[in-house]
């Protein structure tokens, strides 16, 4: 275990000085590796850890992004506050939504209908509220400094994001390794077997959405801040939704270094893809090919990525099981 | 001195009557084994003791307090553990992290839990499989295992649903070994067994329930030659004509 830690560790430092020799537009990649690990590590911790499949964690994001947004223009609010401000109304939404959900038995795919129709929710109302710019959405003035959240060039927008990750996934693992922790994996593997053994099977679910949505929702003021530019699709959407799944899927559900691993595999393809199928006139290409990938990683990778990467690390990192 | 008490139970599921009007006490200390043929009712009793299911008649007294409309969990808790007939490991997690989830009901430490864990695994002869996966497990361990996830909560009262069925006489033999250890130590047993070499072997007394009500009782000896027991069983024969 020790060299693995060492390894993340140097890992790490070359990620810290990259920079030094990365354009523009390869920063931009980094930023999105990072910005989707970050948002796949926050879904992982109620879906991965905990077994509740939630499609609407889009929800969360647009959260994060209007609410922030809104205050900053509204009342002239930083968005470093207005972020704790969008994780706090984030965390009392899945609350509502996961008190519905647990309370009354909803499993399965009623849960999963749940937290679609409450996302699908989120983005019709948005869409009909002239004060956040109702469907066009609000374009942010570009007022560069750190108390705004924005900044020129990409750089700052890197080590953010890499902040963003690390500590995100450290404060999963420091998770996963406690009492609680356990215990969400618990209920994952068979709800019904925890409560017999006195765990307090609603508690624990509430818990984690609650913390997941607030994870999720810092990230969405990170977007607003990064795109300048929100609309109720782009934020609330299905699209966001399911794209913000596929990195911890492919890399490893329930595993800490899962939605990262899943990050840097999918989202520079899914950047260079893009890019390279637009400019041979097939825009949108590029998401064929995602659901090409996620097919073949379910058919014959169903753990993901992480474990093959284990698998093959295993005699140099002397790890364990 | 009764650390549970069972008065009128009754459980409809619709039109069907699955549990009707059962009353029965388990005495401190004590191994009462819970019979009857397919279908009688016995796990929808356990359901009904463990809040699994909520009874419609009745009411269930743990050390003379209600456990009406109280949760699994709760329940648990206050010191009622179960088993499961198909039992439910946590397949994906190792063997050691199954028994510390019941741990952490007594233990709110990592360390506390583990160390438990460790304890009642040695107890049940499950050391050396620790750090396995629990989904690796053959049936007769599985038994085990399952056993030792009610025992990690610490519980007065054990409720245990067929945890011999499966298993090799060696098994069985082994398996009635460690039960009566458990109930040495102190915890009040309460099984539903179709294993009568089992029930035989460790029942004080024996509760026989058809149809959800209950036909007979008494020690191990007395049931069996009991003339409503055989007609449960095996319907009433020739001589009966």
């Amino acid at each position: 275990m020790k060299r693995l830690y060492l390894l993340l560790g140097l890992l790490l430092l070359v990620l810290l000085l990259l920079p030094l020799v990365l354009d523009k537009y390869a920063l931009g990649i980094f930023v999105m590796i990072f910005f989707y690990a970050y948002l796949g590590q926050s879904w992982n911790v109620l879906t991965g850890f905990t077994g509740h499949i939630s499609l609407g964690h889009a929800l969360y994001v647009g959260i994060g992004a209007y609410v922030s947004t809104f205050l900053a223009q509204k009342f002239g609010l930083s968005p470093w506050l207005g972020m704790l401000a969008g994780g706090v109304l984030a965390t009392l939404v899945a609350l509502s939504l996961g008190f519905l959900g647990f309370r009354f038995g909803l499993r399965g795919v009623y849960f999963v209908i749940l937290t679609i129709s409450c996302a699908e929710i989120a983005r019709l109302v948005v869409s009909h509220i002239d004060a956040v710019g109702s469907f066009s959405g609000i374009f942010l003035d570009f007022k560069p400094g750190l108390a705004n959240f924005q900044f020129r060039g990409n750089l700052p927008y890197y080590y953010i994001s890499l902040g963003f990750m690390v500590l995100g996934s450290l404060a999963v693992h420091l998770l996963a390794r406690s009492r609680t922790g356990r215990l969400m994996v618990a209920i994952r593997e068979d709800e019904q077997a925890a409560l017999a053994l006195g765990v307090n099977t609603f508690k624990y679910s509430m818990t984690t959405i609650g913390i997941s949505a607030f994870m999720t929702s810092l990230a969405g003021t990170f977007y607003a801040n990064y795109v300048y530019y929100l609309s109720p699709n782009s934020m609330f959407g299905m699209g966001l939704s399911i794209d913000l799944i596929l990195r911890p899927i492919i890399g490893g559900l329930g595993t800490v270094l899962g939605p990262i691993i899943g990050s840097f595999v999918l989202t520079p393809l899914s950047e260079v893809s893009r890019a390279y199928f637009a400019k041979g006139g097939l825009e949108g290409m590029h998401l064929v090919l995602y659901g090409v990938l996620a097919i073949l990683v379910v058919l014959f990778m169903r753990q993901g990525i992480l474990v093959y990467i284990k698998r093959a690390l295993k005699p140099l990192l002397k790890l364990e099981d | 001195m009764n650390i549970l008490s069972v008065q009128d139970l009754g459980k409809n599921f619709g039109g069907l009557t699955a549990v009707k009007d059962l009353s029965f006490k388990l005495k401190q200390g004590e191994i009462l084994a819970l019979i009857g043929p397919n279908g009688a009712g016995k796990t929808t009793v356990f359901a009904c003791l463990s809040g699994f299911l909520h009874p419609e008649q009745g009411q269930v007294l743990l050390e003379g307090k209600s456990l009406r409309a109280l949760s699994p969990h709760r329940i648990c808790g206050l010191g009622l553990a179960r088993t499961f007939q198909i039992v439910r490991p946590f397949l994906n997690i190792s063997v050691l992290d199954n028994v510390m989830v019941g741990a952490f009901l007594r233990h709110k430490s990592v360390a506390q839990a583990r160390e438990e864990a460790l304890k009642v695994l040695d107890f049940m002869g499950l050391a050396r499989l620790a750090h396995k996966e629990a989904g690796g497990l053959p049936l007769p361990q599985r038994k085990r295992l399952e056993l030792a996830k009610a025992l990690a909560t610490g519980p007065r009262v054990l409720l245990l649903d067929e945890v011999m069925a499966g298993l090799n006489p060696t098994e069985v033999d082994e398996l009635i070994a460690l039960i009566r250890d458990i109930n040495q130590r102190g915890v009040s047993i309460l099984l539903i067994e179709h294993v009568m070499r089992g029930v035989m072997a460790l029942a004080q007394r024996v509760l026989v329930i058809n149809y959800g009500q209950l036909i007979a009782q008494g020690t191990p000896a007395e049931v069996v030659g009991n003339q409503e027991v055989i007609a449960a069983y095996l319907g009433r024969g020739l001589g009966h004509a």
